[in-house]
């Protein structure tokens, strides 16, 4: 260790590597956060540069409490992630002017070290992690270059240096990752504040929610189906069921959660597991219609499944639908028609009187679906991401002027309308459709494939699933929304048909996001115990995995320190020497074993004494080690002509 | 070019008998330019070898018995004045001479010992205000006897540095013996001896020492066995720098001998009782008192990288 100075070297990497790692944080932190990490670092390179005082100890405490003040200013708190991230770069920052002795700058390197852990509060992807490694390699070699007698070495040295030893750190890292005992669940609660950001679906719908919704390329869930996948019409993927409207918007209203009305399933089930990205929200979204429960979750009257918790992590469940089914065929309670028929008063009195008009002709309530779906079909009707605004009666507005929506609008248009002719509907909203991914076999469902259709109860039927965009735009339902809307509307990127090219990428990476998620995010008790299993670890107990890890960590660390040491005993990596010890080996496995501190002539001539036969061998491969490795001969071919000699030699 | 040298070595065996890893030693501390020290007992030969081997080097020769009672100028000579000129003239000593052979060297009182050993380190000799350099090559070739015997004021350490190596004679073995009791004397052979080199030959050799190749493997080696030293435990004191460079030298010039253009691990180790043997001291707990011990110890304790 050095005594205490740092050179001017040594706060360049210090910073840099400071820089580095707090970089990823800075879009999400206070602009004068950023702005104090930049001044800081320049004012502690004017001091090492110009070889000048560090500031006073009051100075410091006074921008010490400034900065903290400044945190709690800016988020209201001082604890919580995002403020807690602020504090620990802005301490991270003002220790640089602290910064004398090696024992402070090591503070700052354990301090970076945890701040790339920080990292992984906001994110877990691959290249986060990617970006966090390179983040902990160079605050290692910043480290290595701390030591004294490393002070010599150059930047690429210590990188390289910094490099073999986080290589050498892998094994026992996939030990510790594959080994050490798991618990259900994150290891300890992400602060409340981590899932400000998340997109998806919400206990309410207003025209102009999903097609914003539709806009965002994120991956709402990943579904793996075993056996066939069901015909793309059929994908409906159930989400919040929504029965009351206020005139505006739609909204869940009560819910009841408990037993579920039973449902005949017809035809064959379907088998899948998906993948859940957190929502933040208690929905677990399945086909119509899931014919069993997630473990800890419920299903509520109108087979919403809800989970007990939010989803805040990603979560794996199996599951099964029956894709087609009667439910509710017995009948509705009196409570339900009255929730299933409610529409506020006041509101849209010209689709009222069209729903009641058309009513009239109809001849029953499948006559009167036919009807509506038929107008939406017949008459100028659009389908389109960006509806126009609509005003204090939406229902109206639509029907009547704009005439062009997205399927909120459809869906919603569609319920009001069978309400008021007395037919119970309720809107369901969900994802329809999925993108099959031909890499990795599974299907991605993005945000983008949020969708709302409408539920209809009829005498005998019970209530059926009726989709009013499809009558609008068949495509919508059959290939996605790319195919549906025309091709000027602002798509997401990844909803366009065009460019293959770049969707064969995006679904490789996504193939390669997915294996990250199950394999390594979503490595739990199950995994591990299933993993375990396969090498023949059957019912191993957490004391078990603890043996097991100990065993295989202390014998990766000898294995490595036996290389090292052979390696620093062995440290020439010359050819000539290498093929040498081979020679050497060679003649030792017939008993004669050259000394260490035996020189090549006189073990040459030891050897020819005991393999006489061999004696000329022994002597070209001496004289021709002896010139490679104390003359000057050099040269590939003459370490060619070394190595075949060598091999050739029989004793 | 190492023909002359054969020679050389086959005409000194002639004389010194059974001694030829003594000789080969002898020489290449000469060829390395180096000065040498033969430790032994009276009466086996350091004498005969020393003068053998000046002579067969076509070198003239100069001998100095030391004694208790030898003073600096009886070495270096002294200014007596001329009255024909009516001046000092100086009166050049023993030492202006090619090799010369220094009996006895620890008889003498350290002063007179520091005088020749000054001498030895600057090749020059200052008297009176005047320098006077002594004669190229020169060699200095000293005898002593065994620092326990009556009489000696033995080498300080400062002063062993300033020769190349240390050597042993030894007793012959009982061949060698018996063919020196059988044949004829030596201070005869001795007489009709003949020079088996010229002066631009001994010239040529001593700058091809300088050629031979030490790779860097080898020097690699050599720092292993040089750290050993000084971190090791056996010894009170690690190697010099000046040894390190010593080693190499005489490395360098018993490879020259052996007719290689390259030093090879064998050739320090040939060496090293030589060169290090008075250099470095076993400390007290190990007990190994014997220079050649010592060498031994540290040429096992250290592998070839």
């Amino acid at each position: 260790m050095n005594n205490g100075a740092l050179d001017r070297r040594d706060i360049a990497w210090m910073t840099l590597s400071m820089a580095l790692v707090t970089l990823p944080h800075a879009e999400r932190l206070p602009l004068w956060i950023s702005g104090l990490a930049v001044l800081v670092i320049g004012w502690r390179l004017y001091i090492a540069w110009t070889a000048r005082a560090l500031p006073r100890k009051w100075l410091l405490l006074v921008l010490v409490a400034a900065a903290s003040g400044g945190v709690y200013l800016s988020f209201g708190t001082l604890f919580g992630r995002d403020s807690g991230v602020a504090l620990l770069v802005v301490m991270l920052t003002l220790k640089l002017l602290e910064m004398k002795n090696l024992r402070d700058a090591m503070i700052v390197i354990f301090l970076s070290y945890f701040v790339v852990l920080t990292e992984f509060l906001y994110s877990q992807t691959i290249p986060t992690a990617l970006l966090m490694l390179v983040g902990v390699w160079v605050v290692t070699a910043t480290m290595i270059g701390l030591q004294s007698h490393n002070s010599a070495m150059r930047y690429q040295e210590k990188l390289r240096l910094s490099g073999k030893m986080l290589a050498q750190a892998a094994p026992l890292m996939l030990i510790l990752f594959l080994l050490f005992p798991r618990v259900q669940g994150p290891l300890w609660g992400l602060p409340r504040d981590a899932f400000s950001g998340v997109t998806g679906l919400t206990d309410s719908m207003s025209p102009g929610t999903l097609s914003q919704l539709s806009l965002s390329d994120a991956v709402a869930f990943r579904v793996q189906f075993q056996g066939d996948m069901p015909k793309p019409t059929q994908l409906y993927w159930r989400g919040p069921v929504l029965w009351y409207f206020d005139g505006m918007s739609w909204h869940m209203g009560i819910t009841f959660e408990g037993n579920p009305p039973s449902y005949s399933p017809g035809g064959a089930s379907v088998s899948y597991t998906v993948t859940l990205e957190p929502h933040d929200k208690r929905w677990l979204f399945a086909l119509d219609l899931p014919a069993k429960l997630v473990p800890n979750s419920r299903f509520t009257a109108d087979f919403q499944m809800l989970s007990n918790t939010p989803i805040r992590q990603r979560t794996r469940y199996e599951m099964t639908s029956h894709t087609s089914y009667r439910l509710g065929y017995e009948g509705l309670t009196g409570f339900e028609r009255r929730r299933a028929l409610q529409l506020p008063d006041g509101y849209n009195w010209r689709a009222r009187a069209l729903a009641e008009n058309m009513r009239r002709a109809a001849r029953d309530d499948r006559d009167m679906m036919e009807q509506v779906l038929g107008m939406f079909r017949t008459q100028k009707f659009f389908y389109t991401l960006t509806p126009p605004l609509l005003g204090e009666h939406p229902v109206d507005d639509f029907l009547f002027n704009t005439r062009s929506g997205f399927c909120e609008h459809y869906a919603s248009a569609f319920v009001f309308l069978m309400r008021a002719a007395g037919v119970p509907a309720r809107v369901v909203t969900g994802y329809q459709g999925g993108e099959l991914n031909p890499v990795g076999n599974y299907m991605i469902v993005r945000q983008s494939e949020a969708h709302a259709w409408a539920e209809v109860w009829f005498e005998e039927a019970g209530w059926v699933r009726v989709d009013p965009t499809a009558a609008v735009s068949p495509l919508r339902v059959e290939s996605g929304l790319a195919a549906a809307v025309p091709a000027s509307s602002s798509l997401p990127l990844l909803a366009r048909g065009d460019m293959e090219w770049l969707r064969q990428v995006r679904f490789t990476w996504d193939s390669l996001a997915n294996s990250w998620n199950q394999w390594v995010l979503g490595y739990n008790p199950e995994r591990q115990y299933w993993l375990l299993s396969r090498v023949g670890l059957d019912r191993a107990t957490w004391q078990t995995l603890t043996v097991i890890l100990v065993l295989t960590t202390t014998l990766i660390t000898l294995v490595f320190a036996f290389a090292m040491l052979r390696h620093l005993s062995q440290r020439a990596r010359d050819p000539a020497a290498v093929l040498y010890r081979k020679f050497c080996r060679k003649l030792a496995r017939r008993g004669t074993r050259r000394e260490p501190s035996e020189g090549p002539l006189t073990f040459a001539a030891r050897a020819r004494a005991r393999y006489p036969n061999q004696a000329a061998a022994i002597d070209a491969i001496t004289d021709l080690y002896i010139k490679l490795r104390y003359g000057k001969l050099e040269g590939r071919d003459a370490v060619k002509e070394l190595k075949q000699r060598v091999s050739d030699l029989k004793v | 070019m190492t023909q002359p040298l054969d020679r050389v070595r086959s005409q000194v065996n002639q004389i010194i008998l059974g001694k030829d890893h003594q000789i080969r030693l002898a020489l290449s501390c000469l060829l390395a330019g180096g000065h040498l020290l033969i430790e032994d007992i009276p009466g086996v030969g350091k004498t005969t070898l020393a003068h053998a081997l000046a002579t067969t080097l076509g070198l003239n020769f100069q001998r100095i018995q030391f004694t208790s009672d030898l003073l600096p100028a009886d070495i270096i000579g002294v200014s007596v004045y001329d009255r024909d000129n009516a001046s000092f003239k100086f009166h050049p000593g023993p030492i202006f001479t090619q090799v010369l052979l220094a009996d006895e060297v620890n008889r003498a009182t350290p002063k007179t010992q520091s005088a020749l050993l000054e001498a030895m380190e600057e090749r020059q000799v200052t008297t009176e205000g005047e320098t006077r350099p002594l004669p190229e090559p020169f060699f200095v070739i000293a005898t002593q006897n065994p620092s326990h015997q009556v009489g000696t004021f033995p080498l300080p350490e400062s002063q062993l540095d300033r020769f190349l190596m240390r050597i042993h004679l030894g007793y012959p073995g009982a061949e060698a013996e018996r063919a020196l009791l059988q044949g004829t004397s030596r201070r005869d052979m001795l007489n009709e001896l003949k020079a088996c080199m010229s002066p631009e030959e001994l010239a040529e050799l001593r700058l091809g020492v300088g050629r031979v190749h030490a790779s860097p493997a080898l020097i690699d080696y050599l720092q292993a066995l040089i750290r050993h030293t000084r971190t090791s435990s056996e010894f009170l004191s690690g190697l010099s720098p000046r040894a390190g460079l010593a080693l190499l030298h005489a490395a360098r010039a018993w490879a020259l001998m052996d007719g290689r253009g390259e030093v090879l691990p064998e050739d320090l180790q040939a060496v090293i009782p030589g060169v290090v043997g008075h250099r470095l001291h076993a400390s007290g707990q190990h007990g190994k008192v014997n220079g050649a011990d010592v060498a031994a110890s540290l040429i096992c304790a250290v592998a070839i990288p």
